[in-house]
């Protein structure tokens, strides 16, 4: 099973590939002559991008503002917003949960965003080169992709539930005794963060396979030529090619990271305590549970953008800082 | 490495991501007596269907998926069509402003539903659209990927065609009925794919806005049954691996689009 090739893969979409000019910039100074009016063009270009901006702009635009709007009033459910200034961010400043919670998204996002591009990196390379049954190794990596969060979270607490769970049942029929996957933190944690693992790996992989088609095979055999060892090309050669990728790869990770919130809600619900409570499972909590708290829990969603929106230019300038040098 | 080595690895890789799926399978078939007893097993004793007979008879499983269909074929439809008449736009015309619409349809990329589901789910609410489909499909449909993706691909479609039927006579609407949209297959297969996934599987926002258990989706559906089910895991992953068996069947015979569109979502700064 090959893994690129749609008709349409001959496009200037290698995901590993840097900027470049966009196709239409270059030919901008094409003659007018065989051009309708420019009115003409104008209106149906507005006409077809229409549907997709009203779209966006109701379900999208209007509830990032009203969020905005929502995080500096006291609101609950549908109720009428009381405006009361900066009492929500005070009250989020001050509470123990929020903390925890951003501490705890940071933990997952610190150990699945390196593990799962590390993971992918080492498979790609692993399964890049002819191998019997590659074909089958590939596509069972790239598997957990497709399936829902929700069927993985539930093959999760098969797998880690204490009392009836398959890898407890296995350790005591080792006479290894049971673990805590429930009820101690560290190893709660520990559970979400393996099954999260588990979707991920498999994407970073397919990104990577893509990009190791655009490493010049030439390069790596000179340097093998010259007595290198493969770490060496790996790290010299592979790794630099392929930094473009790693960015990508960096930055959509820690964006699915700060979002989590379908696994932990069904493997931990947040517990035991609040050790695995994330951002979005505490925004959740705050608005959609008793409380309906719904100006607070939008505070909360509107730190989760900021967040987003700081970790991605963060990264993209530092990307071109370092694309400069 | 060696090549042995090498094929040693994977299958350590193979046993690794294979177990979570082969667990769902084995206890999917699990008499419901052996999980109570002892806890499940990756070999059970014997075999059975009566999982999947008591889900079927306790619970309208056959309406979820039926649900599950037509809320991810909708969606579907109308995604491919937006996005599509969106990205050709920002690829093919010419009009003030273009670059800007651009980079506002990219930006929203950081917006995470998570971050403005309080505020989307009351104005969900308060255009009545809570009971229905349209809930869950209408804020799904306009997705910066989609555009991104529909954009790059006209991006290196070949202007003299479109030239032609300009000199033809067309329009800039007709030429795009007539000449492009018929070259667009290996597009919207991968646009048809993506979007019909990421539906399918959707958890967070279908639950909030699908309160009635006749409306669930599959993944709602799924948690409804982890609280009705308890730890009978027997009943809940025969649900769970119906609910994967599509998609699992589309990824291995289509392969090759479904790489083709991860790849492609592979989206540049």
């Amino acid at each position: 099973m090959s893994t690129t090739t749609t008709p349409a893969q001959d496009d200037a979409l290698d995901p590993g590939g840097a900027g470049g000019v966009p196709p239409e910039e270059a030919r901008a100074d094409r003659p007018e002559r065989s051009r309708p009016p420019r009115r003409w063009q104008s209106a149906a270009a507005w006409t077809m991008l229409a549907p997709n901006l009203v779209l966006l702009g109701v379900f999208l635009v209007v509830p990032l503002g009203w969020a905005i709007v929502m995080s500096f009033q006291a609101k609950r459910s549908f109720g009428p917003g009381r405006w009361n200034g900066l009492e929500n961010l005070g009250r989020l400043l001050g509470d123990d949960v929020f903390w925890r919670a951003l501490l705890n998204t940071a933990i997952f996002t610190a150990v699945c965003v390196p593990v799962a591009v590390a993971a992918g990196l080492g498979l790609a390379l692993l399964m890049n080169k002819a191998l019997p049954g590659r074909g089958v190794f590939r596509t069972v990596v790239y598997l957990p992709i497709v399936v829902s969060t929700l069927v993985t979270s539930l093959i999760g607490l098969l797998l880690f539930d204490e009392t009836v769970g398959i890898i407890n049942g296995v350790l005591r029929d080792l006479g290894l005794g049971q673990v805590a996957w429930q009820t101690d933190g560290v190893l709660a944690m520990t559970s979400v963060i393996i099954m999260t693992l588990w979707t991920r790996i498999g994407f970073a992989m397919i990104i990577y396979l893509a990009a190791l088609q655009d490493l010049d095979p030439q390069l790596v055999e000179a340097a093998e030529l010259d007595g290198a060892s493969r770490f060496n090309v790996v790290r010299h050669i592979v790794v630099p090619t392929l930094r473009p990728t790693t960015f990508f790869l960096v930055v959509i990770n820690m964006i699915w990271s700060f979002q989590v919130f379908d696994i932990v809600f069904v493997m931990t619900n947040g517990g035991p305590g609040y050790d695995t409570t994330m951002l979005v499972t505490y925004a959740y909590d705050e608005g959609f549970g008793p409380a309906r708290n719904f100006g607070y829990g939008a505070t909360v969603g509107v730190v989760l953008f900021v967040i987003t929106t700081v970790i991605v230019v963060f990264q993209v300038r530092r990307n071109a800082r370092r694309e400069e040098a | 490495m060696s090549k042995p080595v090498r094929f040693g690895v994977c299958l350590v890789v193979f046993a690794i991501f294979v177990l979570p799926l082969f667990a769902m399978v084995v206890v999917a078939f699990t008499p419901r007596a052996s999980l109570f007893d002892g806890g499940a097993s990756l070999w059970p004793s014997s075999w059975t269907l009566d999982n999947f007979r008591t889900a079927f008879d306790n619970y309208p499983v056959a309406r979820w998926f039926g649900n599950a269909l037509l809320v991810a074929t909708l969606t579907t439809i109308l995604s491919v069509v937006v996005n599509l008449l969106a990205g050709y736009a920002l690829a093919k015309m010419r009009f003030r402003g273009r670059s800007v619409v651009f980079v506002v349809i990219l930006s929203t990329l950081v917006v995470p539903t998570q971050a403005v589901m309080i505020p989307q789910f009351e104005l969900v609410a308060r255009m009545g659209l809570i009971g229905f489909f349209w809930a869950v499909v209408l804020p799904s449909a306009s997705t910066a990927l989609g555009v991104f993706l529909a954009r790059q691909f006209f991006v290196s479609f070949p202007d003299e065609l479109i030239d032609a039927a300009r000199v033809d006579g067309c329009g800039p609407l007709t030429a795009f009925r007539r000449i492009v949209l018929p070259n667009t297959r290996p597009l919207v297969a991968v646009m048809v794919l993506l979007a019909f996934m990421t539906q399918w599987n959707d958890f967070l926002w279908p639950l909030i806005t699908l309160r009635d258990p006749d409306l669930y989706t599959l993944p709602v559906a799924l948690r409804f049954l982890q609280g009705a089910y308890d730890a009978d895991y027997g009943g809940i992953m025969a649900v769970a691996l119906l609910s994967s068996l599509p998609l699992l069947i589309l990824f291995v015979l289509l392969q090759r689009y479904f790489v083709a569109g991860l790849t492609r979502s592979g989206l540049r700064s």
